[in-house]
């Protein structure tokens, strides 16, 4: 048992930690836009997988990391806008929409990478590179710290910015207003003249955005190939930190973090004497105690309200 | 943003205007109204007669087929909202357009933020709210959240996001719906204040007592034109209502006396401990089979609290509660229901009918799952069918099939399917919650034959109402809940006047402990 509490309080799981909780973040905050304009965004994984594999394809054949970053934001950009779309003008249920472009992102990527490269796993026979990292001046000198913070990714900083953005958008600027008056009641909001078609738009816009910095991140940050399928379900786990949070910015940031602590322990864990099958299921157990637990503290706040219906 | 406005002509006007709906309804037909600045003007009718589609065009909601649309004097094309709202024109909705989680100032101020370069200013959006509400006279606490706030705050802030669009012309959809009279009285205060200031409000209501209250004219509308528009001061109720049904029609209730039966509900030392909400204590009455006994209380005094808990919604926490020889206290809603209890709940929208399904199936809820409309638990397709046919004909239901979403049905008709299944059911005890809340007078008047038929059939009623007019016309005996206690208990209501129960709603009277439970066998079993 001391050696897991070695693991758990060394400054390298921290930065494992940091680095693991990237794509959570990014992908929680996008939820989290979408859900507060209105429209559940369940296509994460989705829009996650697309920018990935985009990512990766874009800066192998260009050669330019920055170049693949752009593609892989704008494919998922372009991902959330569609589910709009499919909401707002064919009046789609948002749901069964997102699970539509989930499968649509899978197969697709899996297929494009066979027709370019002939490889029915992943990009690692292209030579794409990797996002930098960004050395804080003087951090290192800082006891444990110091060597967790030191040499992380540029996405990785931008996740950890993502809160206090996110947060700035919602409740000082014009667009959050609205965007939150857009999502709880669309009919007050268009009483008042808010364009709520435009605002939910511009919602799924950046929440599309957002999980395709984190896709970028999965293929760009540490390795420098993208792999089928290579989310692994990290855009439900994240929808699931958007409710454990309470839609509130810092409670997601706090759930997509404790769901990335949750995976950067499973993997330490892996260099012990652990059975491996039972480590790789902590993030998932993680994440249904942590929505039990939810639904338990719910229930016992209670709304006052009575058994629905009269029959 | 209203320099456009022509001083000369009215503040509000439609020129020939048609409103036909892509489904063929006409709802508006030729309708020439013209409504001068700075006055009060009542604009009434039934459900359907088209006022409500009328302010919408007003608004920028709805576009008219043909005619035109007047405000400040010239022809508008309102495109939306905004553009009327841009004009000068606002509108406090029937469901009051509210974001919850807000506060009342962000309310307030939403869509025409203070602020720059795309930042909300905060502190400007209280100190404006703050200011508007001094400046009317409308209180409001800018800070407080609206989802707890009063339903008359809320209202007052709905008034208020009007002003701060610098509204000239005052839409407000049956305001005093959800009120309570002191919040009717302040509301009433306000309106002449913001007409002092050269205001235009058009009140729409179809409570002519309230019309003849605040209003300076009256435009009655039925079926879509206009019937005519007279002076408040020249009309009376009797001939107001007239005009709205097209024939003379009053509300007065011929009733016999009531023949009392054996007691049926038996309620002692009810006590209920409330999450949130109005908590019960200590009530202790008695419903005999063949009588109407009303419920008077200002709105939120346990009510809706004591209505569910005889309907099985809420468990009581104290107490004993008996229908005929079945103790209830303990018993789930189909329990209830077998034990004989109908239930006429208050919010019909979200307690008495699925609104997407259709007539015919929200007949049938309550009885789906036996003879003759199911054998063997497989439904009858057909004989659903012919059961919501014959209760579409005795309750006078309108409506073109049976198949048809409950949602399309206006307020008064969709009433009448809940009454039509809860009194077809032939309870032993009905619970009716604010049963004529929102119905025109036409559904209020059958309502009101319906409650007094099932009495005289020998149903035991329990009227809970916020109307009193309505109470005191129905009941064979009153009791007032003030603060969850039983308050008063009136066992003759002729010659009880709204004044004297309205004290002990307001908690100056009240009724010694002896009064309240005289004549009530005291034993905790029922007597077989």
């Amino acid at each position: 048992m001391s050696s897991v509490l070695d693991v758990v309080l060394s400054s390298a799981f921290l930065a494992a930690v940091l680095r693991v909780a990237t794509p959570y973040l990014l992908a929680a905050f996008g939820g989290l836009v979408a859900e507060r304009a209105g429209i559940s965004n369940i296509a994460l994984e989705g829009q996650m997988l697309a920018a990935a594999c985009t990512g990766a394809l874009v800066a192998g054949y260009s050669g330019s990391v920055a170049l693949g970053a752009l593609g892989g934001l704008t494919v998922a950009t372009l991902l959330g806008l569609l589910l709009a779309a499919l909401r707002l003008e064919l009046g789609a249920d948002a749901i069964i929409a997102g699970i539509g472009l989930n499968l649509l992102a899978s197969g697709a990527t899996a297929y494009a990478v066979y027709t370019l490269l002939d490889d029915k796993g992943g990009t690692s026979g292209l030579r794409s590179g990797t996002l930098p990292t960004v050395p804080l001046p003087g951090i290192e000198s800082v006891p444990v710290l110091g060597d967790a913070l030191s040499g992380q990714n540029l996405v990785t900083w931008l996740a950890f910015l993502a809160a206090p953005f996110v947060a700035w958008l919602f409740y000082r600027t014009r667009f959050g207003f609205h965007l939150r008056a857009v999502g709880e009641k669309p009919d007050a909001a268009a009483s008042v003249g808010i364009p709520v078609r435009r605002v939910q738009y511009a919602g799924l816009a950046l929440s599309g955005a957002l999980a395709g910095l984190a896709g970028v991140f999965l293929s760009m940050g540490h390795v420098s190939f993208f792999v089928r399928d290579m989310t692994a379900g990290r855009g439900f786990i994240a929808l699931a930190a958007v409710f454990l949070g309470g839609l509130r910015p810092w409670g997601v940031f706090l759930a997509a973090l404790g769901f990335g602590a949750a995976e950067a322990l499973a993997v330490q864990l892996g260099t012990l004497d652990v059975p491996p099958q039972l480590v790789s299921t902590i993030p998932y157990a993680m994440t249904l105690l942590a929505l039990a637990l939810y639904a338990w503290r719910r229930k016992r706040r209670g709304t006052g309200e009575p058994v629905p219906a009269s029959l | 943003m209203n320099e456009s406005w022509n001083a000369a002509g009215p503040a509000v006007a439609a020129r020939a205007v048609t409103k036909t709906y892509g489904n063929g309804v006409r709802a508006v037909r030729g309708v020439d109204l013209e409504v001068p600045p700075g006055e009060i003007r009542a604009v009434v009718g039934e459900n359907g007669a088209g006022k409500s589609t009328l302010m919408k065009m007003f608004y920028g909601l709805e576009q008219p087929t043909s005619g035109e649309i007047l405000v400040g004097g010239r022809p508008r094309v309102l495109r939306g909202p905004s553009s009327a709202i841009a004009l000068g024109v606002g509108m406090v909705h029937q469901n009051l357009m509210l974001v919850p989680s807000f506060t009342v100032a962000q309310n307030v101020v939403l869509g025409v933020e203070p602020g720059r370069r795309g930042l909300v200013d905060a502190k400007a959006a209280v100190e404006t709210t703050a200011r508007l509400a001094e400046e009317s006279g409308l209180a409001v606490d800018p800070g407080a959240r609206v989802d707890e706030v009063s339903v008359g705050m809320r209202q007052r802030t709905e008034i208020l996001k009007a002003l701060h669009r610098r509204a000239k012309v005052l839409i407000l959809d049956e305001p005093t719906a959800v009120l309570t009279p002191q919040e009717t009285e302040d509301l009433f205060a306000a309106v002449r204040r913001l007409r002092e200031g050269g205001m235009t409000v058009l009140f729409i209501s179809h409570k002519l007592r309230e019309v003849r209250e605040i209003s300076d004219t009256v435009s009655v509308m039925r079926a879509g034109s206009l019937v005519g528009t007279v002076p408040t001061a020249d009309a009376t109720e009797r001939s107001l209502a007239a005009m709205m049904v097209g024939r003379d029609l009053s509300l007065d209730v011929h009733r016999v006396p009531a023949r009392r039966g054996e007691v049926t509900l038996r309620v002692r030392r009810l006590g209920y401990e409330a999450p949130t909400g109005q908590s019960l204590h200590r009530l202790s009455f008695d419903v005999a089979a063949g009588e109407i006994v009303g419920v008077a209380g200002i709105e939120g005094n346990g009510q809706s609290e004591l209505a569910e808990i005889l309907a099985g919604l809420r468990r009581p926490t104290a107490g004993t509660i008996h229908v005929g020889d079945t103790d209830t206290a303990g018993l789930d809603v189909a329990g209830h229901r077998r034990a004989g209890v109908g239930y006429v709940p208050e919010d019909r929208l979200h307690n008495g009918a699925a609104l997407d399904e259709s007539i015919a199936d929200n007949l049938v809820v309550d009885r789906h799952d036996r003879p003759p409309l199911a054998r063997r638990g497989v439904l009858h397709p057909g004989a659903v069918r012919a059961h919501a046919e014959r209760l579409i004909g005795q309750y006078a239901i309108r409506t073109p099939d049976p198949s048809v979403p409950v949602r399309a049905l206006s307020g008064g008709n969709l009433q009448k399917v809940i009454v039509a299944r809860e009194l077809s059911a032939r309870p032993r005890l009905l619970i009716a919650s604010q049963v004529t809340r929102g119905v025109d007078i036409g559904a209020m008047r059958f309502m009101y034959e319906r409650l007094v038929a099932a009495r005289d059939n020998g149903a035991a009623v329990l009227l809970i109402s916020a109307d009193l007019t309505e109470l005191l016309a129905l009941s064979d005996r009153l009791l007032v809940l003030k603060d969850g206690l039983l308050a008063g208990r009136f066992d003759d209501t002729t010659g009880l006047t709204e004044k004297h129960v309205g004290l002990y709603m307001l908690g100056v009277e009240h009724h010694g402990p002896e009064h309240l439970t005289a004549g009530l066998d005291t034993g905790e079993e029922p007597a077989a």
